[in-house]
């Protein structure tokens, strides 16, 4: 937890990014790229194979 | 002379009654091996299938440690060692339940998951989702900290906007408690409950079907893939092809697809598609 909060300031202001009239929190940046890396890998990761009992 | 309580009894029993015709019509929509099944066609062994049932299982530890926020309360949640951990258990199960209900939903759309007469299923995941985000709002005005009163009084001048405040004050603790506890998981539970029936009535959503030039790249074609095709590989403990895995004639398939898909096609690319009833 000491790691945690040595790396991120969890107490502090919020950091938010700026592009136009996007304004967009650096935290919910992360959780929609977190996301996008879950779909692409759910698609390109092969699945665990189970032997099948079809004969 | 008054019938006696056997002849009424079995003139109910004829004709039937609610209970009767509930549990017939229940039984009819979803047997029991469809409702509980113990094997998937091959295409779910793929890790974007996994997403609605990790949605589920983050759900279940938000209900979970809710239910013991609840028995416990707020001194105890808000001072106690233990209290603090299963507060923050409560958020992050929700940010779980949240991201793997946007992957659920983006995997879906991408798959059109509404084909084959699933538009219910499609519509009840989007009531799911909407009625979550309400529930989770809910929830942080039920914080009792400077941020809940930040986004209570952020948040009335646009309820109040829409006229819902008249009657939904999101700086009534109470009420707003009473909605996060009691009422909206209710409808989540009760939605999702839906859903996931509805995913069993249908059955899970297939592939795309590969088009003509597609197969024809991969050295296949259309009218040597169907009939009499090799029998779908499916998961499971079931060794034996039931009749609803035998593959049916490429006039079949064509006229009981769903209309994405070409005819003739294999088997693994219509199975589960539902039968033609209401």
């Amino acid at each position: 937890m000491d790691l945690l909060a040595a790396l991120v300031h969890l107490g502090g202001t919020g950091k938010y990014i700026s592009w136009g009239v996007v304004q967009i929190s650096l935290a919910n940046l992360i959780i929609i790229a977190v996301m996008i890396v879950m779909l692409v890998a759910a698609i390109v990761l092969p699945f665990p194979k189970h032997e099948t009992r079809r004969k | 002379m008054s019938p006696t309580a056997a002849e009424t009894s079995t003139v109910a029993a004829e004709k039937g009654n609610w209970t009767a015709r509930l549990r017939d019509s229940a039984v009819k929509a979803l047997p029991p091996e469809r409702l509980l099944p113990d094997r998937q066609p091959a295409y779910v062994a793929s890790w974007a299938y996994v997403f609605g049932a990790l949605s589920i299982a983050a759900f279940g530890v938000v209900l979970l440690s809710g239910a013991v926020l609840a028995v416990e309360g707020p001194a105890w949640w808000h001072n106690s060692n233990v209290g603090l951990f299963v507060n923050s258990v409560h958020l992050w199960s929700t940010e779980l339940f949240f991201m793997f209900m946007v992957v659920h939903l983006w995997v879906k759309f991408f798959m059109a998951a509404w084909r084959g007469r699933r538009k219910a299923t499609w519509i009840t995941g989007v009531i799911a989702f909407a009625v979550s985000i309400g529930t989770a709002f809910t929830g942080y005005l039920s914080q009792q900290n400077f941020d809940s009163e930040w986004i209570g009084t952020q948040a009335k001048d646009g309820i109040n906007s829409t006229g819902a405040g008249a009657f939904w004050n999101v700086l009534n603790f109470g009420q707003m408690l009473m909605w996060h506890i009691v009422l909206l998981p209710g409808v989540v539970l009760l939605i999702i409950g839906l859903h996931v029936l509805l995913v069993r009535r249908r059955g899970v959503v297939p592939p795309f079907a590969p088009t003509e030039a597609q197969l024809a790249q991969a050295g296949l074609s259309l009218a040597a893939a169907a009939p009499g095709a090799a029998s779908v590989p499916v998961l499971g403990n079931n060794p034996e092809p039931s009749a609803d895995q035998t593959a049916p004639p490429a006039s079949t398939v064509q006229a009981t697809g769903s209309g994405d898909q070409a005819p003739g096609l294999p088997e693994e690319l219509s199975w589960n598609q539902p039968e033609n009833e209401s």
